[in-house]
């Protein structure tokens, strides 16, 4: 390589900051790096496609029947809730992404690079999004391979996507946090079973809330993986497919609660992780 | 620029453990400065504090004529940092790593084909350019994360610890390329815990202990501070070591392996003298070594106490 000695600064190299549009230009440099990551990382991949699958297959058949009567109901009921758990565990890798940066030495690299100093945590979590379209996409795809229908129009299932979107834009924060404190990416993957498996289930992502002893109900009611899977479920069945214990009164209630839990989620644990990450670093 | 690196009355704490008391150091621009010291003697958090990943306490850092504190995206424009663990992105290609830095750098994206190019080539990586990183051996990944600080063609180079845990093969890679990127005028501030890697790489050393610049100069100098270099005698029985000791007076003896440590820069010239004088008075030694002063040694004669720095 050869160097150049006496290389007068650019105008763009002696301005003190780094300005938005390259910025932006780094965060979709990162976010290609954690997509390409995937390909040399066939477990993740097998996370994203893999075992939503195997969670939709196994539940339709083998629970689908006892809970619901026949498995082509039960799938419409659970198929919008599997989405809503599957989005969740997917987060988990931004925090252990972001751990094994940190572990590595790599986040000291990045930190050192004249770049905007978002850019690496921006770059992550839009990696994330892309993600979180792929598994949506490829669920929704199984599901309706397997009897799953559309009860309602295209612009609400839009619409279901893009709240789920944002629902994991907000918790990419929790995770981020996990990734922070956490001392190895694997501890960061034992967070991801210990604490949102029984988050999950304690919703009604599988079995109707009518099921489930009062003492647990509000519980469950009150779960937001309950109220984003009941957004889900109004928005893309609506309620004259689902039958009546399956009921959701409207989207309007449960969409809107959902984002209230994705503002309040970000306003805790975005500050938090940003206070977390500069302890650590 | 004739300074790269000027550092006053820098100083660094982590809650009550003073890390960094009160640091000067001087780096002249196109010269290898070298850290030297035992671990845990502050070396890390000198060069985080200097490539501006580390906030300081107190005192003042300029890099490449910018103040570490007031400018650190012209400092980071200035610089490249290879840290104590190679930090390459294991699930990617030696290609791909680089080529993240091309895209994450200055350098105009029609110009990044060929410096990847020409950086796995440079560094002996084109082989294994289309493999994960972490199928790598240490070396390689060492030389890969090195080529990745090289990619914006940074004029001030800090290398923490570059080849600990390498093998000598490695090491010595690792020398030649230091060699090289300062025969193109880059400055390097280079920290390691070993006095041989000082002594051939640096142009001047400083020595950290516990937070404080015991010595500094250039590794000539450095070396005549040192209870220096010896001869070591070890003798059969008692009655030869006293005869040896009467012989040469500036001897220190140890008579507990009988043996004696005669003061000598290790030259052929006074290591014959040496030898011509126990003929003379018909003595043979049973065992003959040169030593010459490790680190431990370094640290014995400058602080007064021995360094906690396993043998390497």
């Amino acid at each position: 390589m050869t160097t150049v000695t006496a290389a007068r600064p650019t105008p763009a190299e002696l301005s003190p900051s780094v300005g938005v549009g390259e910025g932006i230009k780094q965060t979709m440099t990162l976010a290609w790096r954690t997509i390409v990551q995937v390909r040399h990382n066939p477990w993740e991949l097998g996370d994203y496609s893999i075992q939503p699958i195997m969670f939709v297959l196994l539940f339709t058949y083998v629970f689908g029947g006892a809970i619901a009567g026949s498995t082509s109901e039960y799938l419409t009921f659970a198929l919008p809730g599997i989405i809503v758990m599957n989005m969740l565990f997917i987060t988990m890798y931004v925090g252990t992404g972001l751990n094994t940066d940190l572990t590595k030495g790599v986040f000291d690299r990045l930190r050192s690079l004249p770049i905007a100093r978002w850019a690496p945590m921006a770059g992550r979590i839009l990696a994330d999004q892309v993600k979180q379209a792929w598994s949506i996409f490829l669920l929704l795809a199984i599901g309706m391979a397997l009897g799953f229908r559309i009860g309602t129009d295209v612009w609400s299932l839009l619409a279901a996507v893009g709240l789920l979107l944002v629902f994991a834009l907000a918790f990419s924060w929790v995770s981020v946090l996990v990734g922070v404190v956490a001392k190895d990416p694997e501890k960061v993957q034992l967070f991801g079973f210990t604490a949102l498996f029984p988050v999950t289930f304690v919703s009604n992502v599988f079995a109707p809330t009518s099921t489930m002893p009062g003492w647990l109900q509000p519980i469950v009611e009150n779960n937001p993986v309950t109220i984003l899977s009941n957004a889900c479920r109004a928005l893309m069945v609506g309620d004259d497919t689902l039958g009546t214990e399956w009921h959701v009164a409207s989207a309007t209630t449960p969409v809107v609660q959902s984002l209230i839990w994705a503002a309040a989620i970000a306003a805790v644990f975005a500050p938090l992780s940003v206070w977390a990450l500069r302890r650590r670093v | 620029m004739t300074h790269a690196i000027e550092v006053s009355g820098l100083r660094k704490a982590f809650g009550d453990k003073v890390v960094l008391d009160g640091i000067d150091l001087d780096v002249q621009a196109g010269t290898v400065f070298s850290l030297l010291g035992p671990n845990g003697a502050g070396k890390t958090t000198t060069v985080n504090v200097l490539t501006t990943l580390l906030r300081a306490d107190g005192g003042t850092v300029r890099v490449a004529g910018h103040d570490v504190a007031a400018e650190p995206k012209a400092v980071r424009r200035a610089i490249g940092v290879t840290g104590q663990f190679a930090a390459v992105d294991e699930l990617l290609t030696g290609q791909e790593n680089l080529q993240l830095m091309v895209d994450l750098s200055p350098v105009p994206a029609k110009d990044g084909k060929r410096i990847v190019a020409e950086l796995l080539e440079r560094f002996d990586l084109v082989e294994s350019a289309q493999q994960a990183a972490s199928t790598y051996s240490g070396g390689m990944r060492r030389k890969l994360d090195l080529a990745m600080t090289l990619v914006g063609s940074p004029r001030i180079i800090f290398l923490d610890e570059p080849t600990t845990g390498l093998d000598p093969r490695s090491r010595r890679t690792m020398w030649s390329i230091v060699r090289d990127l300062v025969a193109d005028g880059v400055t390097i501030f280079l920290t390691t815990q070993y006095l041989d890697e000082a002594d051939k790489l640096a142009d001047r050393v400083a020595v950290l202990d516990q937070g404080r610049i015991v010595a500094q100069g250039t590794p000539g100098e450095l070396k005549r501070r040192l209870p220096g270099t010896h001869v070591r005698l070890r003798f059969d029985s008692a009655g030869e070591l006293d005869a040896a000791a009467r012989v040469l007076p500036d001897a220190t003896r140890d008579d507990e392996s009988l043996a004696l440590r005669v003061p000598s820069d290790g030259g052929t010239t006074s290591l014959r003298a040496l030898l011509d004088r126990l003929d003379e008075y018909s003595l043979s030694a049973e065992e003959f070594s040169v030593h010459t002063p490790d680190l431990d040694d370094v640290f014995l004669a400058l602080t007064g106490h021995a360094t906690e720095v396993a043998a390497k």
